[in-house]
């Protein structure tokens, strides 16, 4: 007796199906982050005024025609410094996590794997790495070695390792006890190949929603580096200084500290629902039925 | 704790030349567990012929499982020998062990989690292939196809989908199809039916022994459910707190049980027929656990018919009758009062 | 024996049924659908007497005892009425219910390592239950508690109060679960897999328990279960269900002895027999057990069974009582029947 068609729906239908049982907010969220994406990345293409050009005549501007979303203090143009900024936010903010990933990724995968001394010794280096205050680290780094963009992304990347090697660990050590490795094992794979072909596949989602998370947390500690003062120093637009900035034209102008807090509050908000339902989305797929 | 292994070999039913193809010595599987020691498994030793079916029956901790695994190197074995073919699995290692690996193969009680929820079907049973090396894609897919085809399921429909997408019983199918596929000589089946409904139990049995039959296997068969193992053993053997209590041809193992625990096995399962007696119950409390085994005899806390002898000395595995071996100072005789109801 | 409960029956027939369940159906939304897991159950259980209810998994054999208790899940949805005791359970407000759930009715579950908490001990959730429904104080809850301990076989039972379930094998937690079910003299006792999880052995120790303690409690017991054995010996009626109906319903002996429904006789049939040689083949029921989310218009059973036709396929069979009243069966084609 065969498997009958009928029973079975075919795996298009059933990826559209999943796809559209996914909630409203996370397509919104979804397209906020492409809208921002795309608009940083193509910021030179765009006809936009120079977001360093200061107008002595144009201060504090409400939007008009020439500036769409206004001018700030020194009468640059809001929209493109938004814009030049949301660079800074998401190249610090997606490349520090990846840091994370790969580097925290990958001993938790072979912590969890090899256990024994190899694991003590990865996760007490973690726990180490844990108990630094962060800000006051990344403060205290960023004081010594030079404000740049590159050393930001540095630290704030080392900083996140030890949480992505808590949930890789985590991830695997549920894995790794579970009949589908042992089979591999016993049909002759080498530790290295179960660990690339059947634990990789299976870690890599959870870690992937994690990531997203952390993406969301990294645009925030780049924003508060960044209105403290010690971020990426200026002329350099990021919303943290942007917001800095605007605290002092808050009654005349307020829209020059808001603007730039609504758009990383949306950015983060689309990264933390975008992360979170891929979160959801996998836990279930993993049980059965 | 652990007795000195009977060096009589069980003889393999009908022929008694053939070396057999598993014969495992002595062997123990001890882990640790929270600063503890568990004894899972104790000085067992049994031999499986080629070609034959050696059911494994047994409750929750008496090992079985860990036997299983141990068997396959999927655990730490802490003393004995596996000897498969000739060759000892125990001292074997890296690509040596690999290599052999193809020849025995293990389908789990669990079939859900025994496939990787994020591959495709095509690709689980390809793994087999990929690992020993068969590098041309058509071979490979002709192989798959030939394999889904022979455990019951069209190849077009099950290839490109996840195992989500299936029933208990498919991925059952499945899980054989990837154990079949390099056609090993010797299939350990851990409680390969217990997690299924009624209704597909028997189907899975069924094509167990077709499969057999195809590919010319041996079998372990490891069941908790005496009439499942009946169906399909040419022998059974009797665990229980990691000590083989007894072993011997079907037949003669479920007509005349030696073992005082076979017998209260046999006695306790439920009959689908209201007219038959209920089972007695006369097992009296609860397995001991496997952290501090009695001494002696490991049953002798259950077992009506214990005695002093019982507590000091471990008994060995004797021969009762042909083929017949039991571990127990005071085994049923099949002349005495005692004598089991015929089934 | 078996004329022993056909007097039985007869004696009963005339006073009203201790629960009676009407027509009772229960959807459950779901992403591909609505699902139909109970469709339109009809059964009656008179006090004292045990009925079993055997299926499969997605036969609906647990959402009905579910149903029965009102515990379904929020998203679910009741129609059709349980009467216990006189009562419209459905009709009730949720404080009259909680009321009458452990006092009036109790369940045992299958696992009774997640129907115990782990973080409470033993005793604490037996007085609880005492404390909450009977009335009882501090001193005489754990008396009773003892009590039932004993009652249900645990040795020392004055120590394993103060212990915690994973303390305990499972076997002895079910026996804590069982305690815990009895402790208010419920009328009704549900027990949906007990034995399930459990070894051989132990099996037989755990529903020659509940059976004691039916007897002696004079209590109603339905026994759920996929084992056909279980219920062969230990119920005085047994109800098969599949894909949400009862397909099939009898006094045991009966049921066993003059089955009508295919799907029974398949289902025996495929339970590998001690009495059997060795390397028989079994005869296996083909296919799959249905989709709920695609219910079909006919019999659930027909793709899979041997004598379907047309008309099993496209009209649903209606569950129908022929000759003795208490043999009911939904069948276009049962079989022969009594020898």
């Amino acid at each position: 007796m065969s498997v009958r068609e009928a029973d079975l729906a075919t795996p298009t239908d059933e990826a559209l199906a999943w796809l559209a049982s996914l909630p409203v907010n996370f397509w919104l969220a979804l397209a906020w982050i492409a809208v921002i994406i795309l608009a940083a990345s193509l910021a030179d293409a765009l006809p936009l005024p120079s977001p360093t050009d200061m107008d002595m005549l144009a201060q504090r501007q409400a939007p008009s025609a020439a500036h769409w979303l206004g001018t700030d203090r020194l009468g640059r143009d809001m929209l493109a410094r938004l814009i030049y900024g949301a660079r800074i936010s998401l190249t610090v903010g997606v490349l520090a996590p990846l840091i994370g990933l790969m580097i925290g990724g990958l001993l938790g995968m072979v912590a969890g794997y090899v256990r024994g001394a190899l694991e003590t010794a990865i996760v007490a280096t973690a726990d180490v790495l844990l108990a630094f205050p962060p800000l006051v680290l990344a403060l205290a780094v960023t004081a010594y070695l030079g404000p740049t963009l590159a050393n930001l992304t540095y630290i704030i990347g080392l900083l996140g390792i030890p949480a992505f090697t808590r949930v890789a660990r985590a991830q695997t050590l549920a894995f790794a006890n579970r009949e589908f490795v042992l089979a591999a094992r016993a049909m002759g794979a080498t530790e290295l190949r179960i660990l690339w072909r059947e634990l990789l596949p299976n870690v890599m989602l959870p870690l992937l929603a994690f990531f997203l998370l952390a993406v969301a947390i990294t645009i925030v500690v780049e924003g508060a580096l960044s209105f403290l003062g010690v971020g990426v120093p200026p002329p350099a637009p990021s919303w943290g200084s942007m917001i800095a900035e605007g605290r002092e034209s808050l009654e005349i102008a307020p829209q020059i500290a808001f603007l730039p807090a609504v758009t990383m509050f949306l950015t983060v908000l689309s990264f933390n629902v975008v992360g979170d339902t891929l979160r959801l989305v996998t836990d279930p797929r993993q049980g059965t039925l | 704790m652990r007795g000195a292994s009977d060096r009589s070999r069980p003889v393999a039913a009908g022929n008694g030349e053939a070396a057999p193809l598993l014969r495992v010595d002595d062997l123990s599987v001890d882990y640790q567990a929270g600063g503890n020691t568990v004894y899972a498994v104790s000085g067992i030793s049994f031999a499986i012929a080629r070609g034959e079916t050696l059911g494994l029956v047994g409750e929750s901790g008496c090992g079985k499982s860990s036997l299983a695994r141990a068997i396959l190197r999927l655990v730490a074995v802490s003393s004995g020998r596996v000897l498969f073919d000739g060759v000892d699995l125990t001292q074997l290692g890296g690509a040596p062990l690999r290599q052999l690996r193809r020849r025995l193969q293990i389908i789990f009680q669990d079939p859900i989690a025994s496939l990787n929820p994020r591959r495709r079907i095509d690709d689980i049973i390809a793994e087999p292939l990929l690992i020993a090396g068969v590098a041309d894609k058509t071979q490979r897919d002709r192989r798959i196809d030939d394999v889904l085809t022979a455990v019951g399921l069209d190849p077009a429909l099950v290839r490109a989908r996840y195992a989500h997408a299936f029933s208990g019983g498919q991925c059952q199918r499945i899980a054989i199809a990837r154990a079949l596929i390099l056609e090993p000589e010797l299939v350990v089946c851990d409680e390969p039916v217990s997690a299924l409904d009624v209704s597909i139990r028997a189907q899975i049995i069924n094509l167990l022994e077709a499969m057999k039959a195809r590919y010319g296997l041996t079998l372990l068969f490891i069941a908790h459910d005496l009439a499942v193992v009946k169906a399909v053993s040419d022998r059974v053997a009797v665990m229980y707190l990691g000590k083989l209590c007894e072993i011997a041809p079907t037949e003669a193992l479920f007509q005349h049980p030696a073992h005082p625990y076979t017998a209260l096995l046999l006695d306790a399962i439920p009959r689908p027929d209201p007219d038959a007696p209920i089972p007695a119950s006369l097992a009296v409390g609860e397995p001991p656990s496997p952290l501090a085994p009695p001494s002696g005899c490991r049953f002798r806390t259950r077992c009506p018919r214990a005695t002093r002898r019982c507590q000091e000395e471990v008994p060995l595995l004797r021969e009762v009758a042909p083929a017949h071996l039991v571990a127990c100072h005071v085994p049923l005789s099949s002349a005495g009062p005692e004598a089991p109801r015929p089934r | 024996m078996g004329q022993a409960i056909q007097a039985a029956e007869a004696v009963g027939a005339g006073t009203p049924p201790l629960l009676s369940i009407e027509s009772v159906s229960v959807e459950l939304p779901t992403r591909r659908g609505p699902l139909r897991a109970v469709d339109g159950v009809s059964l009656s259980l008179a006090a004292g007497r045990t009925l079993g209810i055997v299926g499969e998994s997605g036969s609906g054999k647990t959402m009905l005892s579910r149903a029965v208790a009102q515990l379904l899940p929020a998203s679910a949805c009741l129609s059709g009425r349980v009467r216990f005791d006189g009562q419209d359970l459905t009709a009730l407000s949720p404080q009259a219910l909680r009321r009458l759930r452990g006092r009036a009715f109790a369940f045992v579950f299958q696992d009774p390592m997640t129907s115990l908490n782990p973080v409470l001990t033993v005793g604490g959730q037996i007085t609880e239950t005492l404390k909450e429904h009977l009335g009882l104080d501090g001193a005489a809850a754990v008396r009773r508690a003892i009590e039932l301990l004993a009652q249900v076989g645990i040795p020392n039972p004055e120590q394993r109060l103060k212990q915690y379930p994973h303390q305990f094998s499972g076997g002895m937690r079910q026996r804590v679960a069982i305690a815990i079910a009895l402790s208010c003299e419920p009328k009704l006792l549900i027990a949906d897999e007990p034995t399930t999880a459990l070894d051989v052995t132990v099996q037989a120790q755990i529903l020659d328990l509940l059976a004691r303690e039916q007897r002696r409690r004079h209590m109603a017991m339905i026994l759920i279960t996929h084992d056909l054995a279980v219920v062969a010996g230990r119920t005085d009626a047994v109800a098969v269900m599949y894909a949400g109906r009862v397909v099939e319903r009898a006094p045991t002996r009966t049921l066993f002895r003059a089955m009508r429904m295919p799907y029974t006789r398949a289902l025996i049939a495929a339970i590998p027999k001690l009495d059997a040689p060795p390397h028989t083949p079994l005869p296996a029921i083909s296919g799959l057990p249905p989709d709920p989310t695609r219910p079909s218009p006919g019999c659930a059973f027909a793709p899979r069974c041997a004598s379907a036709d047309a008309q099993c396929r496209t009209a649903a069979p209606p569950l129908k009582a022929v000759d003795v009243g208490a043999h009911q069966f939904a069948c276009w084609h049962p079989l022969a029947g009594a020898p």
